[in-house]
């Protein structure tokens, strides 16, 4: 099986780490993450005033881009999750935008793409029983938390990738490697996004509130996948380390980094390196690395 | 506090402007505070999500623009998620922003964006912040 895939400019780049364990996790489950050969930035954010035609035209160009070499396309990172099937719906649905968005890009799309997200694509496509069975070092004992931030779930009408209030998907992906999932609170509120450029305060304290509202029910590692949710969840704790002496700070790594793990690829292609707080010693401590 | 109302600000064209541009009925939100209760930025909105939409209702577009409301929602949408009347109020202040940032009276400056987040950054931030509080 192979699927049409849109990484974004992230993934290319800061968060290589993500793509290419799930590239390698999903020759593992038995599918093939396909490149389009065309792409650019899908504008980062789904323009939430409805007369600004204008930041539709980025995404728009990708998903005219994609259909022309399937139906389907999959992508890793949230908000590209979230700004794709959102055009797309606005493409498809509304005629009037459709048509000033195609004049505009020279396509002639109408939305019949559909959008999946790879969390999606292992539950409804592969099967969680599947991805259950290739595991080959089940990741027992590791007490994760799964944090879904916004762009997965909202705005929920026939669009998010589960209940917007109490979603499982993640939990259930990580049942399914053995590792064991921990249930926290404020594991769909929001970590602060792009305020990280304006108002480090504020993201600090909404980062901040996930991450402790993590620590206090048990969680040693955090799995999302929004780079941004990565950057900003891993700043916070360089503050709240320092403002509160009992905080210890956890790694916080994309989940297709775990799902490689236990899948048996090798820790070092892992990407682990990247980032600012160290999985190898949680890792090692678990005989997982 | 006195509030003076006035017909010509309820029904007035920058009630209708932010409408147009923003795509919602404002008098539909019927003040039960979900949002404002959901709203993970509350806490620091001079005018928390539920008084923006009466504010609003009220032709008060002023007290609105003056607040820093619209420059600290996250546009995480949980306003809109909660909201009984499907009402958006991560819609309104994003309208309200955008009428600001297409006059070109945006109050984030690049000069002002600290380098060691520049450096670091996913790039989705920077496209992001950049089109949500640069235009
Ligand atoms: S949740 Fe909706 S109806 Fe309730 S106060 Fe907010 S906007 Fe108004
Ligand atoms: S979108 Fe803005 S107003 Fe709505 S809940 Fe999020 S931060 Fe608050």
């Amino acid at each position: 099986m192979k699927i049409p895939y849109y990484p974004g400019c992230t993934l290319n780049t800061v968060s290589k780490g993500f793509d290419l364990s799930a590239r390698a996790s999903a020759r593992s489950v038995g599918f093939e993450m396909e490149e389009l050969a065309q792409w650019n930035c899908c504008g980062a954010t789904f323009p939430l005033s409805p007369d600004n035609l204008i930041a539709l035209s980025a995404p728009a160009k990708v998903l005219a881009n994609a259909r022309k070499g399937g139906e389907e396309l999959t992508t890793l990172c949230s908000v590209c999750y979230n700004v794709l099937k959102r055009t797309n719906a606005v493409m498809k649905g509304d005629k009037e935008k459709r048509s000033v968005i195609n004049g505009f890009i020279n396509e002639e799309y109408d939305g019949s793409l559909s959008i999946i997200h790879y969390l999606e694509i292992l539950r409804d496509k592969v099967g969680f029983d599947k991805v259950k069975a290739a595991v080959k070092k089940p990741l027992t004992g590791l007490k994760t938390g799964a944090y879904y931030g916004c762009m997965l779930l909202r705005p929920f009408e026939d669009r998010g990738i589960d209940d917007s209030e109490r979603p499982v998907i993640f939990e259930d992906m990580l049942k399914a490697v053995g590792a064991e999932p921990v249930e926290f609170p404020n594991k769909i509120e929001c970590c602060g996004a792009h305020l990280a450029m304006s108002n480090t305060g504020l993201v600090t304290k909404l980062s901040g509130n996930v991450m402790t509202s993590a620590a206090d029910n048990g969680a040693e590692i955090i799995v999302t996948s929004c780079p941004l949710c990565q950057y900003n969840l891993e700043q916070s704790q360089t503050a709240l380390a320092s403002a509160t002496g009992d905080y210890k700070p956890m790694p916080i790594i994309y989940f297709t980094q775990l799902l490689g793990l236990a899948l048996g690829q090798p820790v070092e292609t892992l990407g682990f390196e990247k980032n600012v707080w160290d999985a190898m010693p949680l890792l090692k401590k678990k005989g997982l690395a | 506090m006195k509030i003076r109302l006035s017909g010509a600000d309820i029904d007035g064209p920058r009630v209708k402007h932010i409408e147009r541009v923003t795509g919602e009925d404002l008098k539909h939100c019927y003040q039960c505070g979900k949002c404002s209760a959901g709203c993970p930025v509350s806490y620091l909105m001079e005018v928390p999500p539920s008084r923006v939409m009466r504010l609003l209702q009220l032709g008060r577009v002023d007290d609105v623009e003056a607040a820093n409301t619209m420059w600290v929602c996250v546009g995480c949408v949980q306003c809109y998620a909660r909201c009984p009347k499907g009402c958006s109020v991560a819609s309104v202040l994003e309208g309200m922003r955008q009428i600001q940032l297409r006059k070109g009276t945006g109050p984030t400056l690049i000069k002002d964006i600290p380098i060691p987040f520049l450096r670091k950054a996913p790039q989705q931030a920077l496209v992001c912040g950049f089109r949500k509080f640069v235009g």
